[in-house]
C-alpha cells in the first residue's frame, strides 16, 4: 500500500532556498536561460503512479464494502433505529479529519524546526488541511442529518457541534492564509505557525462533551476505559468506514501534495521568466552607461 | 427500512461530494502536470 512518505513529501522542493540537490541543479540549468533541449522532455499529464492507482482501486473497494455493511448487514440500533447507519460515515470522517489536522501540525513543525525548511513539509501540511476541511464538512452535514432523525432538529448550539464548527472555520482560515501573497517560504512560515496553533482545538472538540453539558452523546469507542459498548457487526461496519476513509485520505493527500508541488514549480518558472525578461530589458542600458 | 430515502440520500450526498472533490483534485493535478516536464516531478 502506498503511504505518505515524509521523504517523498520533503523532496521536490523546486526553487526553495533549502535545496541543493542534483535535481535542483537540473532545474537551475533550465532557469539560467540555456533551458532544456527542446524535444527531450516528456510531459506525463498525471499526478498518479502505479502505487496511487492501486490505492485508488483499494479505496473504491473499501467504499463499496462500507455501503454494503453500513446500509445492509449492520443491525438497527435499539434507540437510534436506522439512523445509526449514518454514524458509519459521521464517526470515521471526523476521526480522519483529526488525523489530517495532526498531520498538518506535525508537517508544520517539521518545516519550522528543521534546519532545511523544506517546502515539501509545507505542501503536505496544506494538502492535509484541505482534505481535513472536506472531511469536517462531511461530518457536519451527516451529523446534521443524523440530528434531524434522532433529535428532530438539524442543528443545536451544543458544545460538540459548536466547537466542531469552530474547527471548520479555523482551518478555512488556515487555507485562506496559505493563499496570501509572498514567497513560498513566507507562505510556509505563516501557515506553519497557524497549523501548530489550530491543532490545539482538537482536544477541545473531542472532550467538549465532557467539559460541558452536551446533547451530543459521549464517546462510545474511544472512551476512557477503552471498553466499547457496541454490537460486533456495528463495530465491524465502523471499522470498514475507518479503513475506507483512511485509504481515501492517503490517496487524496498524495495527489494534492503533488499538485501543490506543481503549482509551486510553475510559480517559480513564471518568476524566473519575469527575471530573465527584466534583465534583458536592463542589459542594453547597462552597456550604454 | 424506516427513513430509507433520508439515509440513502445522505450516503448519496456524501459519496457524491467526495467523488466531486476527488475528481477535481485529479483534474487539477493533470492540468498542472501537463505544464511541467517529467524530470522535475519527484514521483516519476
Amino acid at each position: 500500500m502506498t503511504t505518505i512518505d515524509p521523504h517523498e513529501a520533503a523532496e521536490g522542493t523546486a526553487g526553495d532556498e533549502a535545496g541543493g540537490s542534483a535535481d535542483q541543479a537540473v532545474r537551475s540549468r533550465g532557469r539560467s536561460g540555456a533551458g532544456p533541449v527542446v524535444g527531450a522532455d516528456t510531459y506525463d499529464a498525471t499526478t498518479g503512479t502505479r502505487g496511487t492507482r492501486l490505492l485508488g482501486v483499494a479505496t473504491i473497494i473499501a467504499m463499496a464494502w462500507l455501503v454494503v455493511f453500513g446500509l445492509g448487514f449492520s443491525p438497527e440500533d435499539r434507540d437510534q433505529r436506522e439512523a445509526v447507519r449514518l454514524l458509519y460515515v459521521h464517526v470515521p470522517t471526523i476521526w480522519i479529519a483529526y488525523l489530517a489536522f495532526i498531520v498538518t501540525a506535525v508537517s508544520s513543525a517539521m518545516y519550522l524546526f528543521r534546519k532545511e525548511h523544506r517546502l515539501g513539509w509545507d505542501r503536505l501540511a496544506g494538502a492535509s488541511a484541505e482534505i481535513g476541511v472536506v472531511f469536517v464538512a462531511v461530518t457536519l452535514v451527516v451529523g446534521s442529518l443524523w440530528g434531524r432523525l434522532t433529535w428532530g432538529v438539524f442543528w443545536q448550539w451544543d458544545a460538540r457541534l459548536t466547537t466542531t464548527a469552530l474547527l471548520f472555520v479555523t482551518y478555512i482560515g488556515y487555507l485562506a492564509v496559505r493563499r496570501l501573497g509572498g514567497s513560498h517560504q513566507q507562505r510556509a512560515r505563516r501557515s506553519a505557525v497557524i497549523g501548530l496553533l489550530a491543532v490545539l482545538l482538537l482536544p477541545l472538540v473531542h472532550w467538549s462533551v465532557r467539559l460541558w453539558r452536551s446533547l451530543h452523546q459521549e464517546a462510545t469507542v474511544l472512551d476512557t476505559d477503552l471498553d466499547p459498548d457496541i454490537d460486533g457487526l456495528m463495530a465491524f461496519s465502523l471499522f470498514v468506514g475507518v479503513v475506507a476513509f483512511t485509504l481515501l485520505y492517503v490517496w487524496l493527500a498524495l495527489h494534492r501534495t503533488r499538485a501543490l508541488f506543481l503549482e509551486d514549480a510553475l510559480d517559480d518558472r513564471g518568476l524566473d521568466a519575469a527575471l530573465v525578461a527584466r534583465r534583458a530589458e536592463a542589459a542594453p542600458v547597462g552597456r550604454d552607461a | 427500512m424506516e427513513d430509507a430515502g433520508f439515509i440513502l440520500g445522505s450516503y448519496a450526498l456524501v459519496f457524491g461530494a467526495m467523488g466531486v472533490y476527488a475528481w477535481r483534485a485529479l483534474r487539477g493535478g493533470r492540468r498542472l502536470a501537463r505544464q511541467v516536464p517529467d524530470r522535475e516531478k519527484y514521483w516519476t
